[in-house]
């Protein structure tokens, strides 16, 4: 009964809001369906909509995927500096955060379905029902590590909603020992993201061993980016109190975490293009294109061309301590991860191919039409996530005001 | 008592919405117990026979022809190599047509076991500078010498182990082969190959009826549906019965040599004996069973 409730009143909250509200759901709906029709077409002919073949055979889905395991990943990072730097609202942090990495894991999910030949044949990969290559593939690992830091999120951001909600404590013990636990999770998943590429021999590309420690560089860029202008936005429309020090403080942090993932790509360089060898084909193709094809070029220096903005800006502390220009670094540098683990991460380990053919790959209408749906889908639900949580930790929504009303509701009815 | 009939009617509701959803999709029995068939591997021989009956029924009802279904297991006693002599091959791609009606390889979208590499001579087995789409009037062009190649039914083959499900695996006889009926499409064993060997069914693939091989093996050339892998199979559905791959048979030139490496008598054994082999990649340890060797 109460959880009816619960649905009901949750219903009313998304549905209720400001003309900026409005405007953003009917904008992201839209997306969803101009993406829907789109993959409609994909479920019909099959995966020949994208522009994948058996040269490139993995592109932007399994590159969106990565991306996103990312956001999950980083999601939770932040925690560490909200308990190291004791910011007040770390409640609302891990709360926010862990909404976040949620929402993350069911996109990544989205995006292998869409992504896989046969996504009703998705029961083969379990234990006992299926036959799962348990320890062997990486991709059993992945599913499983995912799947596990899903569960984990879900149960400690639900456990302290409810709690609020029913105005109850929650369990602080066990809440910080899972959140504990979520942080190395959250390292976890990514790493093992990376082995995933990492593990081929067949790919020289990704078999470095410096690939697992760019790729949570880059998460720790473009996690806290979202939740850097969540932040903001929570404190103008709530009375959620994060001081200015702490979003320099992740502006901070992000900063270091750029420097980082630059020194880890400049080792990666100068040992490919100082050695040498036939490897360094994978990154010539990636910055200037062989021979003809370079399509790829413009993709590649837009990530690294606002990369390094967003690193500057970041930088020098005046336009860190600028909320405009420290907004438009966030944007930037969420975009350029994008497009570095979308396309420049993917495609040059593909290209060129095992035997060495040049397949030139850009994603077809269709792969941006099936990413914009989930895309679009997972802001949806992080927006609706978001609105509750919000009515539940700062406006007193909880479930004895909602039978208060209900009851004065009936009163009144029996008066009348 | 109550609660029980209602529970029951519930459930009976379910089935009987269930059933009419699965009939307004189209989906009949047959279909339902494909989808909930196991993977090739921990089938009984008894349920192996009845897919395989049933294989041959849909076929027959699909394609109006009479088709064998072979699952016939690797011989004891029996692994098999190949061998291909570089100094011969003169780059035709009879081999390649050849394996595309033998192995019922999608028309359209293409699908090619093999690929013949088209490579400069001043430059040696180099990858990146070699042409899989060459075109000239005539072959072989002037200063330079081809190179196919298909699965090399690695020993230590990097495909298997990445598949998430199982869906493929190396069999006794070393020919490493594919459940269509279990891959779920996702690809990882495409890129683990070093080789390129392994193919997708981006879309459905086309064969027109009368040009399909009705003579075929269960893991090897029957039909592909959209969205699996496949893979050369050394012909599994000749070799496993004694006779050559296609692609040993058709080539004009005899570049192509193949046979049982624990049979000491055999052509394989002798070429490994007196010429001298190469493997392509060795420093990846796939330890192809497919040897590359100059005849002259
Ligand atoms: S060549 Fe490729 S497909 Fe064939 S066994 Fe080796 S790794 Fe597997
Ligand atoms: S595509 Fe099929 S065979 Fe290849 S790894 Fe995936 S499930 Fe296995």
């Amino acid at each position: 009964m109460n959880f009816i409730r619960f649905i009901n009143g949750s219903i009313k909250l998304i549905l209720q809001g400001s003309k900026a509200y409005y405007a953003w759901l009917f904008f992201l709906v839209a997306l969803a369906l101009w993406g829907g029709f789109g993959y409609i077409d994909q479920l019909q002919d099959g995966l020949i909509t994208t522009n994948m073949r058996d040269s490139v055979s993995w592109a932007f889905y399994i590159g969106n995927f990565t991306f996103l395991v990312g956001i999950a990943a980083a999601a939770i990072m932040l925690v560490i500096p909200a308990y190291i730097y004791d910011w007040k609202p770390i409640k609302e942090i891990v709360i926010f955060g862990e909404l976040l990495a949620v929402c993350a894991v069911i996109m990544c999910i989205a995006f292998i379905v869409v992504d896989i030949g046969n996504p009703m044949r998705f029961w083969h990969m379990l234990p006992l029902v299926g036959t799962m290559n348990f320890p062997y593939s990486m991709l059993s690992w992945d599913f499983f590590f995912l799947l596990a830091y899903l569960i984990i999120n879900l149960t400690v951001v639900t456990h302290l909603l409810y709690s609020i909600f029913h105005k109850k404590e929650y369990n602080k013990k066990v809440v910080q020992v899972i959140v504990l636990i979520s942080i190395p999770m959250a390292v976890g998943i990514h790493t093992v993201t990376a082995f995933l590429y990492n593990a081929l021999p067949a790919r020289p590309f990704w078999n470095s061993a410096l690939l697992a420690p760019r790729f949570l560089a880059s998460a720790f860029c473009s996690g806290p980016a979202i939740l850097l202008i969540l932040f903001q936005i929570l404190r103008k429309i709530t009375k959620f109190e994060i001081k200015d020090k702490a979003i320099w403080t992740i502006a901070e942090l992000m900063v270091y975490a750029m420097f980082i993932y630059l020194f880890f790509t400049i080792a990666e360089l100068f040992k490919e293009f100082y050695s040498g060898t036939e490897h360094i084909l994978y990154w010539k193709y990636l910055l200037f294109g062989i021979g003809d094809s370079k399509e790829i070029v413009p993709y590649s220096w837009s990530s690294i061309i606002m990369g390094f903005i967003a690193f500057v800006l970041f930088l020098i502390p005046k336009t860190r301590k600028n909320f405009v220009t420290l907004n438009i670094g966030a944007v930037l540098i969420y975009a350029s991860v994008y497009v570095e683990k979308g396309i420049a991460l993917i495609i040059p380990g593909f290209t060129p191919d095992v035997l060495g053919q040049i397949y030139v790959y850009t994603p077809s209408i269709t792969e941006i039409r099936t990413a914009a749906m989930i895309f679009s889908l997972g802001f949806l639900l992080f927006t609706f996530l978001v609105k509750i949580a919000i009515a539940i930790v700062f406006e007193n929504y909880n479930i004895s005001d909602i039978i208060k009303k209900e009851k004065s509701v009936k009163s009144e009815m029996s008066t009348i | 008592m109550k609660k029980d009939k209602s529970r029951r009617s519930l459930l009976k509701n379910i089935s009987l919405a269930s059933f009419a959803a699965l009939a307004a999709t189209g989906c009949n029995m047959k279909e339902l117990e494909e989808f909930f068939q196991r993977n090739f591997r921990t089938l009984s021989d008894k349920e192996k026979d009845d897919i395989i009956n049933n294989l041959e029924q849909k076929y027959k009802e699909k394609y109006d022809k009479e088709f064998q279904v072979s699952a016939q297991a690797a011989m004891d006693q029996v692994e098999f190599a190949y061998a291909l002599d570089l100094s011969r091959c003169v780059g035709c791609r009879k081999c390649v047509y050849a394996c595309v009606g033998e192995n019922n390889q999608s028309r359209s979208p293409q699908i090619h076991w093999i690929q013949v590499l088209q490579m400069e001579k001043e430059k040696g087995i180099d990858f990146a500078h070699s042409d899989v789409h060459y075109n000239p009037e005539k072959v072989p062009e002037k200063g330079h010498f081809y190179l196919p190649v298909a699965c090399q039914q690695c020993q230590n083959p990097q495909c298997t182990t990445v598949c998430p499900v199982k869906a493929t695996w190396q069999e006794p006889d070393g020919i490493v082969v594919v459940d269509y009926n279990w891959c779920i499409g996702c690809r990882y064993c495409m890129a683990a190959c070093p080789y390129g060997a392994r193919h997708f069914n981006w879309g459905e693939p086309e064969i027109p009826a009368e040009e399909l091989n009705t003579d075929m093996h269960y893991l090897g050339n029957r039909p592909r549906m959209k969205g699996v892998v496949e893979k050369c199979t050394f012909c599994i559905q000749r070799v496993r019965k004694g006779k050559y791959p296609s692609c040993v048979e058709v080539c004009p030139v005899g570049a192509r040599k193949f046979g049982n490496l624990l049979d000491p008598e055999s052509e394989i054994r002798y070429i490994l004996e007196n010429k001298r082999v190469l493997v392509l990649k060795e420093e990846l340890n796939t330890q192809p069973r497919f040897y590359y060797f100059f005849g002259v």
